[in-house]
């Protein structure tokens, strides 16, 4: 009776240690988001938008393959470009191993990013990169299930900008979290955390 | 013929290829030799109707302390310095800066994700290859005018 209490004992000590790991690995330290903001899996997500071609695209256009997530708009200067190319070096440091990765940017401005804006917009950058945009009410869907936030700022002469989260979102190929890429992170913690992403795949389809 | 064509290129692509790296790293001083302004460059524009950015170094070599405290650009109805904060919810949001005090010997550089130009109402398209004059303002009267050279809209500093 105590063999096998002692057995379980140790049975539970592993598990704790195989869950302190993941912890570790997902949501430890250096892990991005706060708690309780953590994004839905995207099996957990309902939207509907148009890729830069017209197509409709939903969550299920990106599971089955990891996914790299950035929300901006095209009428920012700074943050949206700079992160793009970020993007764009970093699939060109993974090289052909990225070619499965969904790599998209979804507009928080859907007002002025058209599917025609997002196309050009888009053409810029490695051509891996897909623009979404679609209805107020479904980016406003996506940015919920991603727990993302974005709102309007009125400038002078009607002119208006974006606030927006500017990390970059990492999904497994099943459509799980995995964690996200801070704005101002080192660039050279990034593409570890990709091959992370990307990697929770390789390991699903071996097993 | 064909030849002599193909060597034609081939050397205007090496001028090319020289030209730009100089260009953008090029030293522009100031009158009295104490503002020094490296590495300018901004981003191409997806036409005129979204603001441009651009980037550039200043430094102070002289004895006395000077501020950056506004831009002028005939290419833009209303250039300004705007701040990129990003805060701890990883939301990100720009704001015109205040005044940029640099100290004598100091430098202060306007990068991608902190401090940027802000070219709005654009007259004219940012074009990649093509330069822009571009006036720093400063605390002491001094009035910095600078070329701009335009790189692609992916690029990522002033080496491209």
């Amino acid at each position: 009776m105590m063999r096998v209490a002692k057995i379980a004992a140790i049975g539970a000590a592993a598990v704790f240690a195989a869950l302190f790991v993941g912890w570790w690995q997902v949501d430890g330290p250096g892990a991005d988001s706060a708690p309780g903001k953590r994004s839905l899996p995207l099996t957990a997500m309902e939207f509907s938008l148009t890729d830069q071609d017209g197509r409709d695209v939903g969550p299920e256009t990106l599971i089955g393959e990891p996914s790299l997530v950035f929300f901006g708009f095209t009428y920012c200067p700074d943050v949206c470009p700079t992160t793009l190319s970020d993007i764009s070096g970093w699939l060109d440091e993974i090289g052909p191993d990225a070619e499965d990765l969904n790599t998209v940017f979804i507009t928080v401005d859907p007002d002025r990013d058209t599917v025609e804006t997002m196309a050009e917009y888009v053409s810029y950058f490695h051509p891996q990169i897909q623009g979404w945009t679609g209805l107020p009410d479904q980016i406003a869907a996506i940015a919920d299930g991603f727990r993302a936030t974005y709102e309007k700022v009125e400038g002078e002469n009607g002119e208006y900008t974006m606030n927006h989260t500017a990390g970059v979102f990492l999904f497994d190929a099943t459509g799980r979290f995995v964690t996200t890429i801070d704005y101002h992170e080192p660039r050279e913690f990034a593409v570890p955390k990709i091959r992370r992403a990307m990697q929770n795949r390789t390991e699903r389809a071996e097993s | 013929m064909f030849k002599t064509f193909a060597k034609a290129i081939q050397s205007l692509s090496v001028a090319l290829l020289m030209g730009l790296p100089m260009a953008s790293s090029a030293q522009q001083l100031s009158e009295n030799a104490s503002i020094v302004v490296e590495s300018p460059w901004a981003r191409a524009s997806l036409g005129m109707s979204r603001p441009g950015g651009a980037y550039l170094t200043v430094r102070n070599e002289g004895s006395d302390q000077i501020s950056l405290i506004g831009l002028r650009a005939e290419i833009s109805g209303m250039a300004s310095i705007h701040e990129t904060r990003t805060n701890s919810d990883g939301v990100s949001s720009m704001a015109p800066a205040d005044d940029i005090v640099i100290p004598p010997g100091g430098m202060f550089a306007l990068e991608p994700g902190g401090y940027h130009a802000m070219l709005m109402q654009l007259q004219s398209p940012l074009v990649e290859g093509e330069t822009f004059p571009l006036t720093l303002l400063f605390s002491d009267g001094t009035e910095l005018e600078i070329t701009v050279p335009v790189l692609g809209i992916g690029a990522r500093g002033p080496e491209g």
